[in-house]
């Protein structure tokens, strides 16, 4: 019981007690705080981050986005405890997981449908700050850092997709490492590096498993970190596009500002509910969702000599496969493909209006996000039908129209019409 | 000469801190740029690989006319297609269908592919089985007319992922996604006319 007379360590600056006398024993927290800043964390993060007073249901996304990371990163650990990667072991070992874990189905299912939940949640999040203008100044570079999330989850997502080795699995890493090939003078030889032999074979799978298990895992936790960070530098936007911080109060806070908690860690949680709801009726009812989460082929392992009917990949590629196909010139197609991905960290810089909000733009944007929203969902569906006659007009109709949202914008964006901005957000007491 | 080098903040020889800060930075990213060679190296197809990737050896005593079989070379399916007259004389007639007709867009092709049935000898028509849209196996729709195609169709290959199109001398036609024909792997006959050695011909000798 000596122990409890020692000295204890002093905070940076805090004066040494008179008489030199040993603190008085302080609880855990406090021994804790004493070493590592939680105080400064929870106040400088949670209860003295303050967010616009008028988030609608749009907001519960990022959130959302955090939980399911979460998911599949302790789902995705299991799964590594049961999977054996390899031409010949990868497909076995997961119907091993699937028909002899204890609760494999139930992790497998989890991850996959996860997945899904990851790209529904992150398309519903990138809606929003496009309907908000949330990318815009000051928040671009917020807007940058998210795409690249993005980016690495599709890349996380395609290799996540080939490692239980069934057939769309194999199929579907020969159409997108063959789109390297492309590339022009590199190209066939950047495909052989890709995969590390003549065709997609053991080398790729064992190396897209260390790529999706490792390398891209600690770059998604890296990003969504900085995208936090800067999050935190300029505040969030909110439906009405105004910035809070230009209307202070005389405690120094934002008028409309409430603390992130408890007030938003609250209403998240009620997201979180209902989310988890969802998850659970999929996860147990239709995992496979019809073919739309886990596609029919991908349950006979993969075989170089036999392709299915038809290639798709899972629908949160299916907007750019459709644009893809669409050129009938492969170069030109996977250039197009490539840039309906990359344009989107172009917006801040293609938008010229003077206003954030949906709310307060004229009839142009309104329109353009409209048919551009409406191009992405037609887009979705056709790349998951067959790529002939009327599904392929459609789909060069609709990527034009997909394009023109983007190239157009510098010039609708400018000309629209605006409607004047309130200097306080709208705010309706519950 | 030590009383020279002074350390206060005023004394400081800030151009020469400057370039040995520069050399320091350089020289750390030339040591990276080569650090990186053996990561980078190692994602290239390995010795074992290389190896199996030797030259397929085909017996085509027992194709019979109008048949197809299908090997492997380099994990990649090998169309070897026994060609009949008839189907010699529909690859005549519809060069306006086509990208390339006589095999002229793409240099990495053998030169024995530059002709009109885009083989070594008329009858056998050998091809990597692998669209060259996005390396699906395009099918067999050999008999002409294909109710599934059109009217105009003289027999080939069609895929099934992308629908390009190709004769059989697979040539690909306008309207289709690939660009470019299928490709010709290098092969010859050896040691007599019906066996056929696919990885092999006058510039590729042995293994790769």
């Amino acid at each position: 019981m000596a122990d409890l007379h020692r000295p204890d360590m002093r905070a940076p600056g805090e004066p040494l007690p008179p008489g030199g006398n040993p603190l008085p024993r302080q609880g855990l927290w406090a021994w804790l705080n004493k070493r590592l800043p939680l105080d400064e964390f929870i106040s400088d993060q949670l209860t003295g981050y303050y967010a616009p007073k008028n988030f609608n249901i749009w907001y519960f996304f990022g959130s959302l986005a955090l939980l399911v990371l979460v998911l599949q990163l302790a789902t995705g650990i299991f799964l590594t405890m049961f999977y054996k990667v390899g031409e010949a072991t990868s497909f076995d070992s997961v119907e091993y997981i699937m028909r002899e874990v204890d609760w494999g189905w139930l992790i497998r299912y989890l991850h996959s449908t996860g997945a899904s939940a990851f790209f529904i949640v992150v398309y519903l999040h990138m809606f929003r700050a496009l309907l908000y203008g949330s990318y815009k100044r000051p928040r671009e570079l917020l807007w940058v850092i998210g795409m690249l999330i993005y980016l690495a989850l599709m890349a996380e997502a395609f290799m996540g997709y080939v490692l239980p080795w069934g057939n769309m699995s194999f199929w579907g890493a020969q159409v997108i490492v063959n789109l390297f090939g492309t590339i022009p003078v590199i190209g066939p030889g950047l495909v052989e590096w890709i995969r590390g032999d003549y065709g997609i074979a053991d080398a790729t799978l064992n190396r897209f498993f260390a790529l999706h298990v490792a390398a891209l895992p600690l770059a998604l936790l890296l990003l969504v970190v900085l995208h936090l960070v800067a999050l935190r530098r300029t505040g969030s936007n909110n439906p009405d596009g105004i910035e809070i911080k230009e209307k202070l109060g005389p405690d120094g806070k934002p008028l409309d500002g409430i603390p992130f908690h408890p007030y938003y860690t609250v209403k998240d949680v009620v997201g979180v509910g209902i989310f988890l709801m969802l998850l659970a009726i999929v996860v147990f009812f239709v995992p496979t969702l019809g073919g739309l989460f886990l596609e029919g082929p991908n349950f006979g392992p993969a075989n170089p000599m036999s392709t299915p009917e038809h290639i798709a990949p899972v629908w949160y590629f299916t907007p750019y496969y459709a644009i893809l196909r669409a050129v009938p010139d492969q170069r030109m197609g996977a250039l197009l493909m490539a840039a309906a991905v990359l344009l989107f960290l172009f917006l801040p810089w293609l938008d010229r209006c003077p206003v954030k909000s949906m709310r307060y733009r004229g009839w142009m944007s309104r329109t353009a996000l409209a048919v551009f929203a409406v191009s992405f969902v037609v887009l979705g569906y056709l790349g998951l039908q067959p790529a002939e006659g009327v599904y392929v007009l459609l789909a060069r109709i609709f990527a034009v129209l997909y394009f023109l949202f983007f190239l157009a914008m510098p010039f609708y964006s400018k000309f629209d019409r605006v409607k004047p901005v309130p200097d306080r957000v709208v705010y309706h007491a519950h | 000469m030590a009383e020279n080098v002074v350390v206060g903040d005023d004394g400081v020889d800030l151009s020469r801190r400057k370039f040995l800060t520069t050399a320091t930075i350089a020289t750390g990213a030339v040591g990276a740029v080569f650090a990186a060679v053996p990561f980078i190296e190692s994602w290239q197809p390995s010795e074992r690989a290389k190896a199996l990737g030797a030259p397929t050896v085909l017996d085509l005593s027992k194709l019979e006319p109008g048949q197809m079989t299908i090997t492997t070379w380099r994990r990649s399916p090998i169309y070897v297609v026994r060609r009949t007259p008839e189907m010699l004389q529909h690859l005549k007639g519809h060069d306006q269908l086509l990208k390339d007709p006589d095999s002229k867009d793409d240099s990495s092709q053998p030169p024995y592919t530059k002709n009109l049935y885009r083989s070594r000898v008329p009858e056998y028509l050998v091809l990597i089985g692998t669209c060259t849209h996005l390396g699906c196996l395009p099918k067999q729709h050999f008999s002409p007319a294909d109710a599934e195609i059109g009217a105009y169709w003289p027999g080939g290959f069609f895929c099934p992922c992308h629908g390009s199109r190709f004769d059989l001398s697979g040539r690909v036609f306008t309207g289709s996604p690939a660009s470019i024909n299928l490709r010709i792997p290098p092969y010859e006959f050896s040691p007599n006319p019906s066996t056929l050695v696919v990885g092999l011909d006058e510039t590729h000798k042995g293994a790769a």
